[in-house]
């Protein structure tokens, strides 16, 4: 029983990784139809902004969960006007433009900071559950990620400014003709992006360690998530963490951690041979 | 993602050649090279033996050179990356046309470059602990070998803590082998391993690997993890409140500057055995962490196990055999060293074992203790009775290759 427990708790921090770090680049996908190959590097920026505000004697806390979304939210702003605003529309274009950015944030932190790992401990100790114990930031990640998405979601779901941003997502031609702002709606939308995954680099950095390329270990896999969830943004995101993220870490306790990701990949290629459209493309179709 | 690593790799390559000059010596200087990871994930490792390899070349250029000849030391940064390696040892062979090259620290590196630098007819000198079985004439190992580490670290933690192990090892040559030697060693004693996993070295999420751990119940957990990434084990473990209840030793912990990265809370009690630490009390070591300080200062690095200060004893081995080959000709330093050439230095004295290009060693039992080393237990003399017991340069001389010991288990 405690094991069962104890491997749940697992499976949802698990799951609970994959979406956090797949959220940020659902909004920008969702939104803007925009592949953001830059995503793993706001990422690695959200962990440095954190680490740098705790060494310059900032609370955890805060560090985590205002300063890195803040910073990394105006920097969205930033590559929102220099970059993506001069390329809608332009997928290819936009894919070859965010890579460039990619590269160029991977080369500045180096240059600053160094090609090392740095990283500080996980705050909250440990959690008994009967014969087991686990580490209680795990299940803070557990909880963030749940609020996270709750948040995402009610603002979309029940504020004036969720109904434009829903609006201009359907269609964006019509909402201009009804007067919204949709260059506006498109900027904000890649901050908040932009934003969240600036808190998720933060949230994973006690668990992964902060490095210049950290950002090309989760790259992959939140694309792999966002495209397997299909279009709904939010529903699409969270079910297709469930599955994978469920596959990858079960797979790895009975397993080895090499054959988990293996097995995770092997269902994400199986279900959108399955599911060209994603799992939203057949289910839940009318979700967020 | 290769096309990320093009880029670092790119800027990398402009700025790594550090060329020491020394413009006292007049002579047409006698060209090192050194290839270790001072960036990316293994620097941990690297750094230091940058430090340890610098500070060997000046002493050698203070005392008056080698043969009437400054030598003159060029480092290569290779950043983690193998495809570097294997850049960098050719251009060390053919470009720098070096008298010696020392270098590699993980056995991954080490495999791509040994065998090109054989063929280039480029002295090599590698300078890690590792698994054994190396056997090569070109190619010196001068760290310490599982018949002398884990040979040491075993018995004494199961003595102090139980028969049951769990291991976790890096996922290359290094901890395949090196585990073996774990699950050899233990059997040896009367206990077993109760389960072995394997863990790529850019992982860094250990939760299910930590609740397998508490299912299989061991009364020891033993890591044979490996570069920056994987210390995030130590962390997440500490973090599960794990610590106080199953004992940790690690055959690799502390190689580099590991215990400077975790707290005391995450590090105390963690047991290793290397054939040095820093904190060893011994006259030598004691004169030579002095000197070492006034070289680097304030940003003096801290050795930990054995990586750097093998480094530094490496080099005054080539050192030796040079000046008893009076010639730095590739065959006649070899022969040199091969005449049993020792060198007494801070981790005691180190024997060269022609049969091998192994080194007969010190080794030493220690625990972290306050980010440092309590060191426990020292064994003089160890001798590479591991790679002896496959290898014999004298009866094959062209031997080239690593055997995989047949870890009888």
């Amino acid at each position: 029983m405690d094991l069962a427990i104890a491997t749940g708790i697992q499976a949802l921090t698990g799951i609970a990784t994959l979406l956090l770090i797949s959220l940020g680049l659902a909004i920008v996908f969702g939104m803007m139809r925009v592949i953001n190959l830059a995503h793993g590097e706001f990422l690695m920026l959200g962990a440095y902004s954190a680490i740098l505000a705790v060494q310059a004697g900032v609370n955890l806390w805060i560090a985590m969960l205002v300063v890195a979304p803040l910073c990394v939210g105006l920097l969205g702003v930033v590559v929102e006007r220099l970059v993506i605003r001069r390329l809608y529309g332009r997928m290819v274009d936009t894919m070859l433009a965010t890579w460039g950015l990619s590269l160029a944030l991977i080369g500045a932190v180096t240059m600053i900071f160094g090609n090392t790992v740095s990283g500080f401990s996980a705050p909250l100790g440990s959690v008994r559950i009967g014969a087991y114990s686990t580490s209680g930031y795990g299940l803070f990640l557990i909880g963030a990620t749940v609020l996270l998405l709750l948040a995402v979601w009610a603002v979309l779901r029940f504020t004036p400014a969720g109904l434009i941003a829903r609006g201009t997502m359907q269609n964006a031609g019509m909402a201009a003709a009804l007067g919204v702002p949709t260059e506006r709606v498109y900027a904000l939308s890649f901050a908040a992006g932009a934003a969240v995954s600036g808190l998720a680099g933060a949230l994973m950095a006690p668990f992964s360690g902060v490095l210049p390329t950290m950002g090309t270990a989760y790259i992959a896999k939140s694309f792999i998530t966002v495209i397997t969830g299909g279009a709904a943004m939010l529903a699409g995101t969270a079910s297709a963490s469930v599955l994978l993220g469920g596959v990858n870490t079960l797979g790895t306790f009975a397993t080895t951690p090499v054959l988990g990701e293996v097995l995770m990949l092997a269902v994400a290629i199986l279900l959108l041979r399955l599911l060209p459209q994603g799992i939203t493309g057949r289910f839940f179709r009318r979700a967020l | 993602m290769h096309r990320r690593t093009v880029l670092t790799a790119a800027a990398g390559g402009l700025a790594a050649p550090l060329v020491f000059r020394h413009a006292a010596l007049g002579a047409d200087p006698i060209k090192v090279v050194g290839i270790h990871d001072a960036s990316g994930g293994l620097d941990i490792y690297g750094k230091p033996m940058v430090a340890t390899l610098e500070f060997a070349m000046d002493e050698i250029n203070a005392g008056g050179g080698l043969l009437g000849r400054p030598v003159q030391l060029i480092n290569y940064d290779p950043q983690s990356n193998i495809q570097l390696y294997t850049q960098f040892a050719t251009q060390a062979a053919t470009r720098d046309k070096a008298a010696v090259v020392h270098g590699g620290i993980t056995s991954a590196s080490r495999e791509a470059i040994r065998p090109l630098l054989k063929r280039y007819n480029t002295l090599y000198f590698y300078n890690t602990q590792y698994e054994g079985g190396v056997c090569d004439r070109n190619c010196f190992c001068t760290g310490s070998t599982p018949a002398q580490n884990v040979n040491r670290l075993v018995p004494y933690i199961m003595q102090k803590w139980g028969k049951k192990v769990y291991i976790l090892a890096a996922d290359y040559n290094y901890g395949q082998i090196t585990s073996k030697w774990v699950v050899k060693y233990f059997r040896e004693g009367g206990g077993d391993a109760v389960a072995v996993d394997f863990f790529p070295l850019d992982v860094t999420n250990f939760g299910p690997a930590i609740q397998k751990i508490q299912a299989a119940k061991p009364d020891i957990v033993l890591s044979a993890l490996v570069g920056g990434a994987h210390v995030s084990f130590y962390r997440q473990w500490a973090a599960a409140g794990m610590k106080q209840r199953i004992p940790m030793a690690s055959t690799t912990f502390g190689g580099g500057n590991e215990s400077l990265l975790l707290s005391p809370e995450e590090g105390d009690g963690i047991t290793c055995a290397f054939s040095y630490f820093q904190e060893v009390d011994n006259p030598a070591n004691a004169a030579f962490l002095q000197k070492f300080k006034a070289k680097f200062g304030a940003g003096t690095p801290y050795l930990g196990g054995e990586l750097a200060m093998r480094t530094y004893v490496g080099a005054q081995l080539w050192a030796e055999g040079v000046r008893k080959a009076k010639s730095i000709d590739r065959m006649k330093v070899i022969e040199a060293l091969e005449s049993g050439i020792g060198v007494d230095g801070p981790p005691g004295r180190t024997v060269l074992d022609p049969k091998t290009n192994h080194v007969t060693l010190d080794v030493y039992v220690a625990e972290v203790q306050n980010k440092g080393f309590k060191v426990l237990q020292h064994f003089p003399g160890s001798p590479p009775s591991d790679t002896q017991s496959v290898c014999d340069l004298q009866k094959e001389p062209n031997a080239n290759k690593q055997v995989v010991v047949d870890v009888r288990i």
